[in-house]
């Protein structure tokens, strides 16, 4: 079993006519202790993913899924408070914005305890002191100077990597067993960033919680992660353990993300890009939704949506899905036109 | 990547001391001196209403049969015993205006308290819940805005009966939807933030959230539109005392010591002047305080 098992999650914004698709068909396991990346542009469905998972995608939103379970437990068929129960203490998650995310009217010490008086032990919930000591605790396990100082701190008082310190201690205070880090270093620096990485991955592993990576950066999904996904408009387009996916990336999508990399630009006066934008409300393509992107795409790309395809642990979905080389294969031969070529 | 944690010993220096939100709020507050002046003067009208019995020469209600219609002691034919003269029955006038202070403040306090945690409960329920609760409670505002403020409370007075205490309940009323709009719209703005968010991550439920999270961050505007509401509300007071339709005689409510008096305008100036005066000042003040107020809690408005 499982830690998290999503299966066909469907996400859907506006009207029930004319629906906002902003998640389609997800699937979704997380083992115990495992490292999931889960890379794509905005507005591709990642961070709808795992606020769906954690059972707050807000009316006029729909959620629906053939199975949304979190350790073995149906959240489909859970009521709201009993959702709250379980979310807030097994589940845990982090934003983008630090300093957003802090409520500005207290300080640290209160938001830290806070949580502990609710989820906390028997033990916690009944001292004030114990609460006190534990928040304390927490606080220097995420190596923030002084902490003893810090307590009484405001947000506004602390820096952004200071502020998504103290996020993740208010996240880790329940010993999640899932932990979700939807952008976690999107609005810190590059040097708060690797220190702030890598003291979520000492986290997760001194603890062995999963975590739940949600970024568009993919050198951190490549320092970091077990697996990755890899979603485009709200579906995913490829998956597969990290290592090999970004050495031989099956679906093109894939290939042109990494292709964009300034590493694999060098000596280039122009980065190399994806032309055109993610698919929107009213243009969404019924075939494979990336055709109209694709380098390679073919007549059966705009007419057939291709599915999820693969061995089990290395799926991608296109008609064509490319070879070690880089090449597309199962007969793919270009119509006509002259290939394009790479560069 | 790894390496990066060493070199985070530095950097143990600590916070440099911040200035308490008081002690800052208090900076910006006296910046303006409109605001200090304000503030003083508010100051000085609760100290004459908390000590009216010491400081007030004669009783609000003792009639002076022999002097009625003195006129203030500097002008001629005036009394020393009456500083501001004395009113068509003979009370002295500067005492009734003491003991006004106690009700207008009074009336100000509550009727702002009345209508500020109402406000805030239903502004509070229309942001969090939205949907057709908040149409309904936000349309039955747009009505009651609708409605000419003092004309709304003559109504809700010619229900109610006349009288103080019904006075209070009508202004309440008719200041409350100020109040919700203005919850409302601070709500819907810090419901979408991320802390909100994470604190329902937390497993914080819907009362928490809204009275707990959400409230806190809301209450700058709420405190400077109490400010400025507390003196609509002694305006309002002294409005429907002076329609007869608030205190009733011979309470010494300053609306009413002006109806009382309106027949001697002409011939004894001094028993309108000073009510009028004492409404101007009061309800100045609380002005005066209520902009100082947004000035320093408003972030963007300051410099």
């Amino acid at each position: 079993m499982s830690l998290v098992e999503v299966a066909d999650l469907r996400v859907e914004f506006g009207v029930a006519s004319a629906p906002i698709v902003a998640v389609d068909g997800v699937d979704l396991t997380i083992e115990a202790g495992e490292v999931v990346g889960c890379v794509g542009e905005s507005g591709s469905g990642k961070s709808v993913t795992a606020l769906a998972l954690m059972g707050l995608v807000e009316f006029p939103g729909r959620v629906r899924a053939r199975r949304l379970a979190f350790a073995g437990r149906d959240l489909m068929g859970l009521s709201e408070s009993e959702h709250r129960k379980l979310v807030g203490k097994e589940i845990a998650m982090i934003f983008q914005d630090p300093l957003a995310s802090l409520n500005p009217c207290y300080t640290v010490a209160f938001q830290l305890t806070e949580t502990l008086r609710i989820h906390g032990t028997d033990a916690e919930r009944a001292s004030a002191k114990l609460r006190r000591a534990r928040a304390l605790e927490l606080l220097r396990q995420v190596e923030i100077p002084d902490a003893e100082a810090r307590l009484a701190a405001f947000p506004h008082q602390l820096s952004g990597g200071m502020a998504q310190r103290v996020m993740i201690a208010m996240a880790i205070a329940c010993n999640p067993k899932l932990l979700i880090a939807d952008e976690p270093t999107t609005a810190l620096d590059v040097t708060v960033q690797a220190q702030v990485l890598a003291l979520l991955l000492r986290l997760q592993r001194e603890r062995a919680m999963a975590l739940l990576l949600i970024t568009h950066d993919l050198a951190v999904v490549a320092e970091t992660a077990q697996r990755v996904l890899v979603m485009y408009a709200g579906q995913v387009v490829e998956t597969g353990p990290v290592p090999r996916i970004f050495d031989a990336p099956r679906h093109p999508y894939t290939q042109a993300l990494l292709a964009a990399l300034p590493e694999h630009n060098v000596g280039r006066t122009r980065l190399k890009a994806i032309r055109g934008v993610v698919p929107g409300a009213l243009d969404r393509p019924r075939a494979c939704l990336l055709h109209p992107r694709c380098e390679y795409a073919l007549e059966r790309c705009r007419m057939e949506r291709p599915a999820l395809e693969g061995a089990e642990t290395r799926e991608a979905r296109c008609h064509f899905p490319l070879d070690p080389d880089g090449r597309p294969t199962r007969g793919w031969a270009p119509e006509g036109l002259p290939c394009r070529a790479n560069g | 990547m790894i390496e990066v944690e060493e070199t985070l010993e530095i950097g143990l220096e600590p916070i440099p001391r911040v200035d308490g939100p008081l002690t800052e709020f208090w900076r910006a507050y006296a910046q303006n001196r409109g605001a200090l002046l304000g503030l003083s003067l508010a100051a000085a009208l609760l100290l004459l209403a908390i000590f009216a019995g010491v400081i007030a020469p004669h009783s609000p209600y003792e009639q002076f049969r022999e002097a009625t219609l003195t006129p203030p002691a500097w002008q001629a034919g005036g009394d020393p015993r009456f500083m501001l003269g004395t009113d068509p029955v003979g009370r002295d006038i500067l005492s009734r205006l003491i003991y006004g202070t106690r009700l207008s403040l009074l009336i100000g306090l509550i009727s702002v308290a009345i209508s500020l945690s109402l406000g805030i409960v239903l502004g509070m329920i229309a942001g969090y819940i939205r949907g057709w609760t908040e149409t309904a409670i936000m349309r039955l505002m747009d009505v009651m805005l609708a409605l000419p403020s003092l004309l709304l409370a003559i109504a809700v007075v010619a229900i109610l009966g006349p009288g103080l205490i019904n006075a209070m309940y009508a202004i309440a009323i008719v200041l409350l939807p100020h109040y919700v709009r203005l919850t409302r719209a601070a709500v819907i703005a810090e419901a979408g933030r991320e802390y909100v968010q994470s604190s329902r991550i937390a497993g914080a439920g819907a009362t928490r959230l809204m009275f707990s999270t959400i409230l806190p961050n809301c209450l700058a505007p709420l405190i400077v539109q109490a400010t400025l509401g507390f003196s609509s509300a002694i305006l309002d007071a002294a409005a429907l005392g002076f329609l007869g339709l608030g205190a009733q005689p011979p309470t010494p409510e300053w609306g009413s010591m002006l109806a009382d008096a309106l027949e001697f305008i002409q011939r004894a100036s001094w028993v309108v002047t000073f009510p009028g005066l004492a409404i101007l000042a009061t309800v100045l003040a609380f002005n005066l305080m209520g902009d100082g107020l947004r000035d320093a809690l408003d972030p963007k408005l300051k410099r």
